[in-house]
Protein backbone atom coordinates (compact mmCIF):
# COMPACT_ATOMS: atom_id res chain seq x y z
CA UNK A 1 0.00 0.00 0.00
CA UNK A 2 2.73 2.15 0.95
CA UNK A 3 4.44 1.41 -2.15
CA UNK A 4 1.53 2.41 -4.18
CA UNK A 5 0.87 5.78 -2.77
CA UNK A 6 4.87 6.46 -3.22
CA UNK A 7 4.15 5.09 -7.08
CA UNK A 8 1.58 7.46 -7.32
CA UNK A 9 2.94 10.10 -5.37
CA UNK A 10 6.18 10.49 -7.93
CA UNK A 11 4.13 10.08 -10.90
CA UNK A 12 2.28 12.94 -9.56
CA UNK A 13 5.52 14.77 -8.92
CA UNK A 14 6.98 13.63 -12.43
CA UNK A 15 3.91 15.77 -14.53
CA UNK A 16 4.10 18.54 -12.45
CA UNK A 17 7.84 18.82 -13.00
CA UNK A 18 6.27 18.32 -16.98
CA UNK A 19 3.77 21.22 -16.03
CA UNK A 20 6.46 23.44 -14.28
CA UNK A 21 8.62 23.14 -16.99
CA UNK A 22 6.66 24.25 -19.69
CA UNK A 23 5.91 26.99 -17.85
CA UNK A 24 9.16 29.00 -19.37
CA UNK A 25 8.70 27.13 -22.54
CA UNK A 26 9.26 31.23 -23.86
CA UNK A 27 12.29 31.18 -22.38
CA UNK A 28 13.48 28.54 -25.04
CA UNK A 29 14.74 31.25 -27.43
CA UNK A 30 16.81 32.93 -25.69
CA UNK A 31 18.13 29.82 -23.97
CA UNK A 32 19.58 28.83 -27.36
CA UNK A 33 23.27 28.16 -26.22
CA UNK A 34 21.89 25.46 -23.62
CA UNK A 35 20.08 23.99 -26.17
CA UNK A 36 22.60 23.84 -28.38
CA UNK A 37 25.17 22.09 -25.96
CA UNK A 38 22.16 19.51 -25.16
CA UNK A 39 21.46 18.69 -28.41
CA UNK A 40 25.48 17.88 -29.02
CA UNK A 41 25.53 15.61 -25.79
CA UNK A 42 22.14 13.79 -26.08
CA UNK A 43 22.05 13.82 -30.42
CA UNK A 44 26.06 13.78 -31.42
CA UNK A 45 28.02 11.73 -28.76
CA UNK A 46 25.50 8.91 -29.19
CA UNK A 47 26.27 8.60 -32.85
CA UNK A 48 28.77 6.25 -32.83
CA UNK A 49 27.09 3.92 -30.97
CA UNK A 50 23.89 4.07 -32.23
CA UNK A 51 25.28 3.78 -35.73
CA UNK A 52 27.55 0.59 -34.32
CA UNK A 53 24.83 -1.51 -32.59
CA UNK A 54 21.74 -0.29 -34.96
CA UNK A 55 23.72 -2.06 -37.83
CA UNK A 56 25.25 -4.86 -35.15
CA UNK A 57 21.37 -5.57 -34.95
CA UNK A 58 20.16 -5.58 -38.67
CA UNK A 59 22.84 -7.89 -39.20
CA UNK A 60 21.71 -10.39 -36.48
CA UNK A 61 18.05 -9.92 -37.70
CA UNK A 62 19.01 -11.08 -41.42
CA UNK A 63 20.76 -13.63 -40.09
CA UNK A 64 18.26 -15.11 -37.71
CA UNK A 65 15.65 -14.80 -40.56
CA UNK A 66 17.59 -16.19 -43.14
CA UNK A 67 17.58 -18.90 -41.01
CA UNK A 68 14.28 -19.10 -40.39
CA UNK A 69 13.23 -18.68 -43.41
CA UNK A 70 14.57 -20.85 -45.36
CA UNK A 71 12.08 -23.92 -43.99
CA UNK A 72 9.00 -22.57 -45.81
CA UNK A 73 11.27 -20.83 -49.02
CA UNK A 74 10.18 -17.16 -48.01
CA UNK A 75 13.94 -15.99 -47.70
CA UNK A 76 13.33 -13.26 -50.66
CA UNK A 77 11.45 -11.34 -47.81
CA UNK A 78 14.00 -10.88 -45.41
CA UNK A 79 14.27 -7.14 -46.19
CA UNK A 80 10.78 -6.50 -45.51
CA UNK A 81 11.06 -8.63 -42.22
CA UNK A 82 14.25 -6.39 -41.32
CA UNK A 83 13.05 -3.39 -42.41
CA UNK A 84 9.70 -3.58 -40.76
CA UNK A 85 10.95 -4.94 -37.70
CA UNK A 86 13.55 -2.02 -37.51
CA UNK A 87 11.67 0.56 -38.07
CA UNK A 88 8.83 -0.06 -36.09
CA UNK A 89 10.67 -1.85 -33.04
CA UNK A 90 14.02 -2.26 -32.19
CA UNK A 91 15.46 1.21 -33.91
CA UNK A 92 12.75 2.99 -31.13
CA UNK A 93 13.85 0.70 -28.60
CA UNK A 94 17.17 0.33 -29.23
CA UNK A 95 17.86 3.75 -29.44
CA UNK A 96 15.49 4.54 -26.25
CA UNK A 97 17.51 2.02 -24.26
CA UNK A 98 20.57 3.35 -25.52
CA UNK A 99 19.95 6.93 -24.01
CA UNK A 100 18.86 5.68 -21.16
CA UNK A 101 22.09 4.19 -20.69
CA UNK A 102 24.00 7.05 -21.07
CA UNK A 103 22.17 10.19 -21.88
CA UNK A 104 19.51 9.38 -18.74
CA UNK A 105 22.23 8.24 -16.41
CA UNK A 106 24.24 11.37 -17.40
CA UNK A 107 21.30 13.31 -16.80
CA UNK A 108 20.36 12.13 -13.36
CA UNK A 109 24.06 11.96 -12.04
CA UNK A 110 24.60 15.85 -12.85
CA UNK A 111 21.29 17.15 -11.40
CA UNK A 112 21.33 14.80 -8.00
CA UNK A 113 25.08 16.37 -7.68
CA UNK A 114 23.88 19.70 -8.16
CA UNK A 115 21.08 18.72 -5.86
CA UNK A 116 23.45 17.17 -3.09
CA UNK A 117 26.14 19.92 -3.23
CA UNK A 118 23.27 22.40 -3.03
CA UNK A 119 23.67 24.21 -6.51
CA UNK A 120 19.93 23.77 -7.00
CA UNK A 121 19.23 25.82 -3.66
CA UNK A 122 21.25 28.03 -4.50
CA UNK A 123 19.41 28.26 -7.78
CA UNK A 124 16.35 28.58 -6.09
CA UNK A 125 17.38 31.73 -3.62
CA UNK A 126 18.35 33.33 -6.78
CA UNK A 127 14.99 33.30 -8.21
CA UNK A 128 16.37 30.57 -10.84
CA UNK A 129 13.68 27.99 -11.63
CA UNK A 130 16.01 24.67 -12.00
CA UNK A 131 13.02 23.54 -14.36
CA UNK A 132 13.77 26.37 -17.09
CA UNK A 133 17.49 26.38 -16.60
CA UNK A 134 17.95 22.71 -16.34
CA UNK A 135 15.20 20.53 -17.14
CA UNK A 136 13.86 22.61 -20.46
CA UNK A 137 16.75 22.76 -22.75
CA UNK A 138 16.75 19.33 -22.30
CA UNK A 139 13.22 18.06 -22.72
CA UNK A 140 13.50 20.61 -26.19
CA UNK A 141 16.78 18.63 -27.30
CA UNK A 142 15.57 15.29 -26.86
CA UNK A 143 12.10 16.10 -28.89
CA UNK A 144 14.64 17.28 -31.61
CA UNK A 145 17.47 14.18 -31.38
CA UNK A 146 14.94 11.24 -31.06
CA UNK A 147 13.94 11.30 -34.32
CA UNK A 148 17.19 11.86 -35.89
CA UNK A 149 18.66 9.35 -34.04
CA UNK A 150 16.01 6.28 -34.81
CA UNK A 151 16.06 7.47 -38.61
CA UNK A 152 19.81 6.93 -38.40
CA UNK A 153 19.36 3.44 -36.33
CA UNK A 154 16.70 2.34 -38.98
CA UNK A 155 19.05 2.99 -41.76
CA UNK A 156 22.45 1.28 -40.27
CA UNK A 157 20.06 -1.57 -39.44
CA UNK A 158 18.66 -1.87 -42.88
CA UNK A 159 22.18 -1.66 -44.75
CA UNK A 160 23.29 -4.60 -42.13
CA UNK A 161 20.90 -6.73 -43.18
CA UNK A 162 21.60 -5.92 -46.64
CA UNK A 163 24.96 -6.90 -46.65
CA UNK A 164 24.71 -10.06 -44.37
CA UNK A 165 22.11 -11.11 -46.53
CA UNK A 166 23.66 -11.02 -49.78
CA UNK A 167 27.28 -12.11 -48.24
CA UNK A 168 26.22 -15.22 -46.26
CA UNK A 169 26.57 -17.86 -48.31
CA UNK A 170 23.16 -19.96 -46.60
CA UNK A 171 21.09 -16.89 -47.37
CA UNK A 172 22.32 -15.08 -50.56
CA UNK A 173 19.57 -12.43 -50.84
CA UNK A 174 21.27 -9.83 -53.17
CA UNK A 175 21.50 -5.72 -52.26
CA UNK A 176 19.00 -5.30 -55.03
CA UNK A 177 16.18 -7.67 -54.00
CA UNK A 178 16.78 -7.13 -50.04
CA UNK A 179 16.05 -3.32 -50.73
CA UNK A 180 12.91 -4.05 -52.88
CA UNK A 181 11.09 -6.70 -50.79
CA UNK A 182 11.87 -3.58 -48.25
CA UNK A 183 10.46 -1.22 -50.12
CA UNK A 184 7.11 -3.22 -51.44
CA UNK A 185 5.82 -3.59 -47.96
CA UNK A 186 6.91 -0.52 -45.92
CA UNK A 187 4.12 2.35 -45.38
CA UNK A 188 5.59 5.63 -44.52
CA UNK A 189 3.16 4.54 -41.61
CA UNK A 190 5.46 2.13 -40.17
CA UNK A 191 8.22 4.69 -40.10
CA UNK A 192 6.35 7.41 -38.85
CA UNK A 193 4.87 5.12 -35.78
CA UNK A 194 8.59 4.21 -35.04
CA UNK A 195 9.21 8.14 -34.94
CA UNK A 196 6.37 8.66 -32.43
CA UNK A 197 7.46 5.68 -30.37
CA UNK A 198 10.92 6.82 -29.96
CA UNK A 199 10.13 10.31 -29.61
CA UNK A 200 7.52 9.20 -26.54
CA UNK A 201 10.51 6.94 -25.12
CA UNK A 202 12.78 9.55 -25.24
CA UNK A 203 10.62 12.17 -23.90
CA UNK A 204 9.75 10.32 -20.54
CA UNK A 205 13.39 8.86 -20.22
CA UNK A 206 14.65 12.67 -20.04
CA UNK A 207 11.84 13.69 -18.06
CA UNK A 208 11.90 10.82 -15.13
CA UNK A 209 15.68 11.36 -15.25
CA UNK A 210 15.26 14.64 -14.37
CA UNK A 211 13.22 14.16 -11.80
CA UNK A 212 14.76 11.22 -10.10
CA UNK A 213 17.96 13.77 -9.80
CA UNK A 214 16.14 17.24 -8.74
CA UNK A 215 14.54 14.85 -6.01
CA UNK A 216 17.47 13.13 -4.48
CA UNK A 217 18.08 13.26 -0.82
CA UNK A 218 20.85 13.25 1.53
CA UNK A 219 24.23 12.97 0.73
CA UNK A 220 26.51 11.72 -2.44
CA UNK A 221 25.70 8.14 -2.02
CA UNK A 222 22.33 8.71 -2.94
CA UNK A 223 24.17 9.96 -6.35
CA UNK A 224 24.68 6.52 -7.07
CA UNK A 225 21.64 4.80 -5.78
CA UNK A 226 19.68 7.96 -7.65
CA UNK A 227 21.22 6.98 -10.87
CA UNK A 228 20.24 3.30 -10.73
CA UNK A 229 16.70 4.52 -10.16
CA UNK A 230 16.49 6.20 -13.48
CA UNK A 231 18.00 3.53 -15.25
CA UNK A 232 15.92 0.54 -13.90
CA UNK A 233 12.67 3.09 -14.10
CA UNK A 234 13.96 4.16 -17.42
CA UNK A 235 13.99 0.51 -19.16
CA UNK A 236 10.59 -0.78 -17.24
CA UNK A 237 8.91 2.54 -18.72
CA UNK A 238 10.79 1.78 -22.07
CA UNK A 239 9.27 -1.60 -22.26
CA UNK A 240 5.70 -1.27 -20.47
CA UNK A 241 4.77 2.30 -22.90
CA UNK A 242 6.26 0.01 -25.62
CA UNK A 243 3.59 -2.27 -25.51
CA UNK A 244 0.81 0.68 -25.19
CA UNK A 245 1.65 2.84 -27.55
CA UNK A 246 2.57 0.11 -30.10
CA UNK A 247 -1.10 -1.28 -29.80
CA UNK A 248 -2.38 2.26 -29.81
CA UNK A 249 -0.65 3.14 -33.00
CA UNK A 250 -1.43 -0.40 -34.39
CA UNK A 251 -5.33 0.65 -34.39
CA UNK A 252 -5.05 4.03 -34.97
CA UNK B 1 41.17 44.97 -0.46
CA UNK B 2 39.51 47.11 -2.43
CA UNK B 3 36.83 49.02 0.43
CA UNK B 4 34.57 51.05 -2.20
CA UNK B 5 31.31 49.34 -2.87
CA UNK B 6 28.91 50.59 -5.31
CA UNK B 7 25.47 52.02 -3.71
CA UNK B 8 23.50 49.56 -4.42
CA UNK B 9 20.13 50.84 -6.27
CA UNK B 10 18.33 49.08 -3.10
CA UNK B 11 19.72 51.28 -0.21
CA UNK B 12 17.70 52.06 2.66
CA UNK B 13 14.73 49.54 1.29
CA UNK B 14 16.68 46.70 3.94
CA UNK B 15 14.12 44.20 5.51
CA UNK B 16 13.96 42.90 8.53
CA UNK B 17 13.28 39.07 9.60
CA UNK B 18 10.37 38.12 12.02
CA UNK B 19 10.58 34.81 12.99
CA UNK B 20 7.63 33.31 14.90
CA UNK B 21 6.72 30.57 16.76
CA UNK B 22 8.79 28.20 14.13
CA UNK B 23 8.55 24.29 14.78
CA UNK B 24 10.43 22.57 11.87
CA UNK B 25 9.97 18.60 12.00
CA UNK B 26 11.99 16.12 10.16
CA UNK B 27 9.70 13.04 9.48
CA UNK B 28 10.01 12.19 13.58
CA UNK B 29 12.68 14.78 15.19
CA UNK B 30 11.81 17.93 15.75
CA UNK B 31 14.70 19.88 14.51
CA UNK B 32 13.41 23.36 15.80
CA UNK B 33 10.51 23.83 19.31
CA UNK B 34 8.97 27.38 19.01
CA UNK B 35 11.93 29.82 17.98
CA UNK B 36 10.89 32.84 17.94
CA UNK B 37 13.72 36.29 16.45
CA UNK B 38 13.61 39.79 15.69
CA UNK B 39 16.57 40.76 13.18
CA UNK B 40 15.86 44.37 13.01
CA UNK B 41 16.93 45.87 9.42
CA UNK B 42 20.10 47.09 8.92
CA UNK B 43 21.76 44.78 11.76
CA UNK B 44 24.29 42.14 11.91
CA UNK B 45 22.40 39.78 13.53
CA UNK B 46 25.17 36.04 14.67
CA UNK B 47 23.35 33.10 15.29
CA UNK B 48 25.60 31.05 17.53
CA UNK B 49 25.44 27.29 18.84
CA UNK B 50 26.40 23.64 19.30
CA UNK B 51 26.75 21.92 15.93
CA UNK B 52 23.47 20.18 15.07
CA UNK B 53 21.16 22.42 16.88
CA UNK B 54 19.39 23.45 14.05
CA UNK B 55 20.92 26.66 12.79
CA UNK B 56 21.34 25.89 9.35
CA UNK B 57 17.30 25.15 9.34
CA UNK B 58 16.23 28.26 10.46
CA UNK B 59 18.59 30.26 7.92
CA UNK B 60 16.78 27.95 5.13
CA UNK B 61 13.93 29.17 6.92
CA UNK B 62 14.67 32.78 6.01
CA UNK B 63 15.49 31.78 2.65
CA UNK B 64 12.37 30.17 1.86
CA UNK B 65 14.17 26.80 1.24
CA UNK B 66 11.87 24.90 3.87
CA UNK B 67 8.47 25.21 4.76
CA UNK B 68 7.41 25.51 8.83
CA UNK B 69 5.64 22.85 10.24
CA UNK B 70 4.36 25.44 12.24
CA UNK B 71 4.90 29.16 13.05
CA UNK B 72 6.28 31.53 10.30
CA UNK B 73 8.93 33.70 8.85
CA UNK B 74 8.91 36.86 7.44
CA UNK B 75 11.25 38.73 5.58
CA UNK B 76 9.90 42.83 6.11
CA UNK B 77 6.13 42.42 5.73
CA UNK B 78 6.40 38.88 3.05
CA UNK B 79 6.25 35.57 4.20
CA UNK B 80 9.34 33.91 3.43
CA UNK B 81 7.82 30.32 2.07
CA UNK B 82 6.29 31.90 -0.36
CA UNK B 83 8.16 31.81 -3.97
CA UNK B 84 6.48 35.57 -4.50
CA UNK B 85 8.86 36.85 -1.92
CA UNK B 86 11.75 36.54 -4.15
CA UNK B 87 10.64 38.87 -6.51
CA UNK B 88 9.96 41.43 -4.09
CA UNK B 89 13.44 41.42 -1.64
CA UNK B 90 16.67 40.67 -2.66
CA UNK B 91 17.92 37.74 -0.84
CA UNK B 92 20.85 35.77 -0.99
CA UNK B 93 22.57 33.36 0.75
CA UNK B 94 25.89 32.27 1.30
CA UNK B 95 26.03 28.07 1.79
CA UNK B 96 28.71 26.76 3.96
CA UNK B 97 30.21 24.56 1.89
CA UNK B 98 29.56 27.61 -0.87
CA UNK B 99 27.29 25.37 -3.14
CA UNK B 100 29.08 27.02 -6.39
CA UNK B 101 28.01 25.91 -9.85
CA UNK B 102 30.76 23.52 -10.47
CA UNK B 103 30.31 23.37 -14.21
CA UNK B 104 30.49 27.23 -14.45
CA UNK B 105 33.70 29.14 -14.05
CA UNK B 106 34.08 31.70 -11.07
CA UNK B 107 33.26 34.67 -13.74
CA UNK B 108 30.25 32.48 -15.02
CA UNK B 109 29.56 31.47 -11.57
CA UNK B 110 28.79 35.65 -10.85
CA UNK B 111 27.61 36.24 -13.94
CA UNK B 112 24.53 33.55 -13.77
CA UNK B 113 21.96 35.67 -12.07
CA UNK B 114 22.64 39.35 -13.63
CA UNK B 115 22.15 36.95 -16.97
CA UNK B 116 19.14 34.78 -16.20
CA UNK B 117 17.43 38.22 -14.93
CA UNK B 118 18.39 40.34 -18.33
CA UNK B 119 19.23 42.82 -15.68
CA UNK B 120 22.09 44.41 -18.36
CA UNK B 121 24.12 43.36 -21.40
CA UNK B 122 27.22 41.74 -21.44
CA UNK B 123 29.28 44.76 -21.05
CA UNK B 124 27.30 45.63 -17.86
CA UNK B 125 27.61 42.42 -16.27
CA UNK B 126 31.24 42.07 -16.96
CA UNK B 127 31.36 45.46 -14.30
CA UNK B 128 29.58 44.12 -12.23
CA UNK B 129 30.96 41.14 -11.48
CA UNK B 130 34.52 42.14 -11.84
CA UNK B 131 33.58 44.60 -9.33
CA UNK B 132 32.49 42.30 -6.85
CA UNK B 133 35.56 40.19 -7.61
CA UNK B 134 37.53 43.12 -7.15
CA UNK B 135 36.09 43.63 -3.48
CA UNK B 136 36.87 40.24 -2.54
CA UNK B 137 40.48 40.47 -4.09
CA UNK B 138 39.50 37.70 -6.63
CA UNK B 139 40.03 38.95 -10.17
CA UNK B 140 42.85 36.62 -10.27
CA UNK B 141 40.50 33.79 -10.28
CA UNK B 142 38.47 34.56 -12.50
CA UNK B 143 38.65 31.77 -15.15
CA UNK B 144 39.28 29.41 -12.77
CA UNK B 145 36.77 26.73 -12.06
CA UNK B 146 34.97 25.89 -8.37
CA UNK B 147 37.24 22.50 -8.19
CA UNK B 148 40.82 24.30 -8.50
CA UNK B 149 39.77 26.92 -5.74
CA UNK B 150 40.99 26.41 -1.83
CA UNK B 151 38.40 26.59 0.62
CA UNK B 152 39.03 30.01 1.95
CA UNK B 153 38.30 30.73 -2.00
CA UNK B 154 35.40 29.31 -2.23
CA UNK B 155 33.58 30.30 0.58
CA UNK B 156 35.11 34.32 -0.71
CA UNK B 157 33.42 33.19 -4.55
CA UNK B 158 30.21 32.71 -2.75
CA UNK B 159 30.27 35.57 -1.30
CA UNK B 160 30.75 37.72 -4.63
CA UNK B 161 28.14 35.86 -5.84
CA UNK B 162 25.91 37.01 -3.32
CA UNK B 163 26.80 40.54 -3.94
CA UNK B 164 25.91 40.36 -7.26
CA UNK B 165 22.84 39.72 -6.77
CA UNK B 166 23.05 43.70 -4.52
CA UNK B 167 21.08 42.24 -1.76
CA UNK B 168 19.11 43.45 0.92
CA UNK B 169 19.10 40.69 2.75
CA UNK B 170 22.15 38.86 2.85
CA UNK B 171 22.33 35.14 4.94
CA UNK B 172 25.67 33.53 6.18
CA UNK B 173 25.96 30.25 6.86
CA UNK B 174 29.21 29.78 8.90
CA UNK B 175 31.45 32.20 6.70
CA UNK B 176 34.08 31.64 9.01
CA UNK B 177 34.60 27.99 9.12
CA UNK B 178 37.63 25.84 8.10
CA UNK B 179 39.78 28.83 7.33
CA UNK B 180 42.79 30.23 8.39
CA UNK B 181 42.67 32.78 11.47
CA UNK B 182 43.84 35.69 9.01
CA UNK B 183 41.31 34.85 6.17
CA UNK B 184 39.06 34.43 9.12
CA UNK B 185 39.47 38.01 10.32
CA UNK B 186 39.12 39.21 6.59
CA UNK B 187 35.87 37.59 5.99
CA UNK B 188 34.95 39.34 9.03
CA UNK B 189 36.03 42.56 8.12
CA UNK B 190 33.98 41.87 4.92
CA UNK B 191 30.92 41.29 6.47
CA UNK B 192 31.13 44.37 8.70
CA UNK B 193 32.69 46.48 5.48
CA UNK B 194 29.25 45.68 3.54
CA UNK B 195 26.54 46.50 5.91
CA UNK B 196 28.55 49.43 6.89
CA UNK B 197 28.17 50.40 2.76
CA UNK B 198 25.20 49.53 1.65
CA UNK B 199 23.14 48.88 5.25
CA UNK B 200 22.25 45.02 4.04
CA UNK B 201 20.23 43.06 6.81
CA UNK B 202 23.13 40.58 7.34
CA UNK B 203 22.13 37.37 9.64
CA UNK B 204 25.60 35.30 10.47
CA UNK B 205 25.31 31.73 11.90
CA UNK B 206 28.61 30.89 13.35
CA UNK B 207 30.86 28.99 15.94
CA UNK B 208 33.50 31.74 15.57
CA UNK B 209 33.68 33.91 18.73
CA UNK B 210 35.79 36.37 17.71
CA UNK B 211 33.53 37.59 14.46
CA UNK B 212 30.32 37.57 16.67
CA UNK B 213 31.55 39.74 19.56
CA UNK B 214 33.63 42.10 16.52
CA UNK B 215 30.75 42.82 14.70
CA UNK B 216 27.63 41.14 15.82
CA UNK B 217 24.90 43.82 17.14
CA UNK B 218 23.04 41.14 18.74
CA UNK B 219 23.64 37.51 18.81
CA UNK B 220 21.15 34.43 19.44
CA UNK B 221 22.21 31.28 21.13
CA UNK B 222 20.32 28.59 19.63
CA UNK B 223 20.45 25.27 22.02
CA UNK B 224 19.32 21.95 21.22
CA UNK B 225 16.21 23.50 18.99
CA UNK B 226 15.13 26.51 21.20
CA UNK B 227 16.74 29.54 21.33
CA UNK B 228 18.83 30.01 24.95
CA UNK B 229 19.10 33.47 25.00
CA UNK B 230 19.33 37.08 22.99
CA UNK B 231 21.61 40.29 23.83
CA UNK B 232 24.58 42.14 22.35
CA UNK B 233 27.92 40.90 22.21
CA UNK B 234 28.37 43.19 25.74
CA UNK B 235 25.75 41.35 27.58
CA UNK B 236 27.60 38.04 26.78
CA UNK B 237 31.13 39.29 27.66
CA UNK B 238 30.37 37.43 31.00
CA UNK B 239 26.97 35.08 30.43
CA UNK B 240 24.36 34.68 33.46
CA UNK B 241 23.72 31.49 31.77
CA UNK B 242 26.18 28.72 32.57
CA UNK B 243 25.49 26.92 29.20
CA UNK B 244 25.82 29.72 27.31
CA UNK B 245 29.26 30.58 29.13
CA UNK B 246 30.58 26.72 28.60
CA UNK B 247 29.53 27.27 25.08
CA UNK B 248 31.62 29.80 24.69
CA UNK B 249 34.72 29.54 27.09
CA UNK B 250 34.63 25.64 27.47
CA UNK B 251 37.76 25.05 30.08
CA UNK B 252 39.37 22.00 28.47
CA UNK B 253 39.78 19.43 31.93
CA UNK B 254 42.12 16.99 31.42
CA UNK B 255 41.46 15.67 34.63
CA UNK B 256 37.36 14.96 34.42
CA UNK B 257 37.09 14.65 30.69
CA UNK B 258 34.02 15.76 28.90
CA UNK B 259 34.12 13.17 26.40
CA UNK B 260 33.28 10.53 28.85
CA UNK B 261 30.10 12.38 30.08
CA UNK B 262 28.51 13.11 26.60
CA UNK B 263 27.54 8.80 26.44
CA UNK B 264 23.40 9.95 27.03
CA UNK B 265 23.39 13.22 25.57
CA UNK B 266 22.40 13.31 21.58
CA UNK B 267 25.63 15.06 20.52
N1 LIG C 1 16.61 17.85 5.44
C1 LIG C 1 16.76 17.29 6.66
N2 LIG C 1 16.19 16.11 6.93
C2 LIG C 1 16.33 15.53 8.14
N3 LIG C 1 17.01 16.06 9.15
C3 LIG C 1 17.62 17.24 8.97
C4 LIG C 1 17.52 17.93 7.71
N4 LIG C 1 18.20 19.09 7.79
C5 LIG C 1 18.70 19.12 9.05
N5 LIG C 1 18.34 18.03 9.75
C6 LIG C 1 18.69 17.75 11.16
O1 LIG C 1 18.42 18.90 11.90
C7 LIG C 1 19.38 19.08 12.92
C8 LIG C 1 19.93 20.48 12.86
O2 LIG C 1 20.67 20.62 11.67
P1 LIG C 1 21.44 21.95 11.28
O3 LIG C 1 20.49 23.10 11.29
O4 LIG C 1 22.14 21.68 10.01
O5 LIG C 1 22.48 22.11 12.44
P2 LIG C 1 23.57 23.26 12.64
O6 LIG C 1 23.12 24.00 13.83
O7 LIG C 1 24.86 22.57 12.85
O8 LIG C 1 23.56 24.10 11.39
C9 LIG C 1 20.43 18.01 12.73
O9 LIG C 1 20.21 17.02 13.68
C10 LIG C 1 20.17 17.49 11.35
O10 LIG C 1 20.45 16.12 11.29
MG1 LIG D 1 24.99 24.26 9.92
Amino acid sequence: MNFLTAIIGHIGGTLLLLVDTLKHLPTLPRQRARFIEQCYLIGYTSLPIVTILSFFIGSVLALQSGYSMENFGAKQFIGTLVGLTMARELGPVMVAILIAGRVGSAITAELASMKVYQEIDALTTMNIPPERMLVLPRLAAIIVMMPVLAIIANLCGWYGGALVSQYTATIAVDSEAYFSALKAYMKPKDIMDGLVKAEVFGFVIILVCCYIGLNTRGGPREIGASVTKAVVTSLILILVLDYFVTKALLFS
Amino acid sequence: MSSSFTASPFVGKTFGVTVAHLTKTFGRTTVLKDVSLEVRPGEIFCIMGPSGSGKTVILKHMAGLETATSGEVKIGEFDAADPETRNKVHLALVFQAGALFNSLSVYDNLALYPREHRLCNEAGIRDRVMHALSILSLEKAAHKFPSDLSGGMKKRVAIARALVMEPQLLLYDEPTSELDPVMSATLTEIIATLREQTAVTSVVVTHDRDLAFAIADRIAFVMDGRIRGVGTPAEFKSPADPVIANFLNPVIDLKNPRFQQLENSHE
